[in-house]
């Protein structure tokens, strides 16, 4: 039988481990089907996170870089350095990204290093059990906030990470998709392409923000989470290009 | 800067850049802290001569994180700070120990706890010599008593790194960081073993499977497995990297014990006491780790009693202890950038006699 569908090289035959319904497996397959169409999986060194993704290597088939909690970009910094014929990216949650790595994402973004960075925001901590994460919405209820999200209470806002880099002069491209749809699925696709793309071409620092469910800490069937992002998240985290220099 | 035999008059620390430079290193990420900052300062301008990587980091931490992933390249990597940076890079270091990359960390002690002072100490001894970070890991440690010394240990460092895939760590106090003195360069490092290829570096997969550069091993037995083999490095590095140097030991019936600039100091308190028929020896740990046991233990067999130098509370005392145990140890210590001086050791030594 002639296949039309096929899992892209760069992807290895592997069951996951996350969950039903989770944005992480379209996420690691729009990664890879990227790399592949760039013909990038021999140059390609990824760095995985802390966080669900942390053993992201299983299912990627190139070179992959373990990263401690919140660091992926300065391990990525160190990488690229070294060896700036590779193609380097990092693929960070919120918590790793926005909060214990704020620093080392700031920085990264700031020197314009020139790298491809997949942010996945789904609004919690899944790994550890469904904390408030940085980006968790006004009223959302989690693990740590189980009267939902108060800024009155000293909670704090939903950080907006993909304006503020992009406010830097190191940023190339920042950009926000959602993995809620076909339609947005595609558009992320094709962002996830443009920040690798701009890697190749020298631009420095690209960055790729995408909406994604987690069922699990939402309470939610997985149709009821996606249509949650479409709903909710976006009038916090509204979709779109946010900088294209 | 030149490359033939000549002294040239250099801070350690600028003797242990110069080193890590004509050691290969190619990449360097680090933070100020005084009393190590000439580091950097001389990374800054001599990387860029030699067309390689210095990055000014946002903080210790994202120093040692840029470290591993340079490391996990192949190249060879450096990173130095002083104690409370140190601190910070700790997580880090256990991240390296734990995937088995090969690096090197200079730590020029100043005084602690907290934010102590910037004089010189070396109370970050058992930091340094029982792993640092989590987890069940031993990095070699190597102490230098000059700024030349300090040049070839750091070539020594990144040889040792490479041979056993593991974090090397320099162990300098404030007065070898900021003293000057004559420096000749050793062409490359006394270690005379083969490196072997660097077959586990991320490379992009081409030709060959992918490779992972982790210290995460999830399934059920899994780390233990990973942590026996470690423990088995661990061993052969404390069978075959021993280090440590004496001062006229051989006849001494009394042996002071002090690394690094402390190391120095008790030279001179020799001298002093066997001006006064007292046979007084130093024995003196060049490796903190592995602990050079066999060869103090060689030594101590005729010696009436012992003295521990150092400038901390009492850290390196205790590795004397484990290696000799049942005899009479006497311990002088000054702490918080008080330095034990010759005149204090020699009254040391003979109030005990």
């Amino acid at each position: 039988m002639n296949r039309k569908f096929v899992k892209p090289p760069s992807l290895r035959d592997a069951v996951t481990h996350y969950c039903s319904g989770c944005g992480h497996g379209i996420l690691h397959r729009l990664v890879a089907e990227t790399i592949d169409e760039l013909e990038l999986r021999e140059k390609t060194i990824g760095v995985a996170p802390v966080g669900c993704a942390v053993i992201a290597y299983d299912y990627w088939d190139f070179d992959v870089c373990e990263a401690a909690h919140g660091r992926a970009l300065a391990v990525a910094t160190g990488i690229k350095r070294c060896r700036p014929e590779s193609v380097v990216f990092t693929y960070q949650g919120d918590g790793d990204l926005v909060s214990i790595g704020m620093a080392e994402t700031f920085h990264t973004a700031n020197r314009g290093e020139n790298l491809t960075c997949i942010f996945v925001n789904n609004a919690c901590y899944g790994m550890t059990g469904g904390q408030m994460a940085p980006t968790t919405l006004i009223g959302q209820m989690t693990a740590t906030t189980p009267q939902g999200r108060s800024p009155k209470a000293g909670e704090g806002w939903p950080i907006k990470f993909s304006e503020i880099l992009a406010s830097l002069e190191g940023v190339n491209f920042a950009a926000r998709a959602a993995v809620s749809s076909p339609k947005e699925i595609i558009k992320a696709r094709s962002y996830i392409k443009k920040a690798f793309s701009n890697q190749l071409e020298n631009k420095g620092f690209s960055i790729v923000e995408v909406l994604s469910p987690c069922p699990t800490v939402w309470q939610k069937k997985p149709y009821e989470a996606m249509k949650w992002i479409d709903e909710e998240m976006v009038k916090t985290f509204p979709l779109g290009v946010i900088k294209d220099k | 800067m030149k490359t033939k035999k000549e002294k040239l008059l250099m801070s350690g620390n600028e003797a242990m850049a110069e080193a890590a430079i004509r050691a290969g290193c190619h990449f360097y990420a680090g933070y100020p802290i005084t009393p190590q900052n000439e580091i950097p300062t001389h990374m800054a301008k001599r990387m860029k001569e030699e067309s390689r990587v210095f990055i000014q980091a946002e903080s210790e931490l994202s120093a040692i994180n840029m470290v591993f992933g340079a490391a996990a390249t192949g190249s060879r990597a450096l990173t130095s700070s002083s104690s409370p940076g140190i601190s910070l890079k700790q997580e880090g270091i256990s991240y390296i120990a734990g995937a088995q990359l090969p690096a090197v960390i200079i730590n020029v002690m100043r005084g602690g706890p907290g934010l102590g002072n910037i004089g010189s100490s070396q109370s970050d001894y058992f930091q340094s010599t029982r792993g640092g970070g989590h987890g069940d890991y031993f990095t070699p440690v190597l102490a230098p008593w000059s700024a030349e010394e300090g040049a070839s240990l750091v070539m020594l460092a990144f040889d040792l790194a490479d041979y056993y895939r593991t974090p090397v760590l320099i162990l300098a106090d404030a007065i070898i960081g900021q003293m000057m003195e004559g420096v000749d360069f050793p062409s490359k490092s006394e270690f005379k073993k083969k490196l072997p290829p660097k077959k586990w570096a991320l490379t992009g997969a081409k030709g060959r499977p992918a490779n992972i550069a982790k210290s995460f091993f999830l399934k059920e037995g899994a780390l233990e497995i990973h942590n026996e083999k470690l423990r088995e490095k661990w061993g052969k590095i404390k069978q075959n990297e021993q280090r440590s140097s004496t001062y006229k030991a051989e006849d001494a019936k009394y042996l002071i014990i002090a690394y690094g600039s402390q190391a120095r100091i008790a030279c001179e308190a020799v001298d002093r006491l066997r001006g006064e028929n007292l046979k007084a020896g130093l024995f003196r740990p060049i490796s903190l780790w592995p602990y050079p046991a066999a060869g103090l233990q060689k030594i101590a067999k005729n010696i009436k009693k012992i003295f521990v130098v150092e400038q901390s509370l009492g850290q390196m005392l205790d590795d004397v202890k484990l290696a000799l145990p049942g005899k009479e140890i006497k311990f002088l210590g000054r702490t918080g950038g008080g330095i034990p001086s010759s005149s204090e050791i020699v009254k040391f030594v003979k109030k005990a006699l």
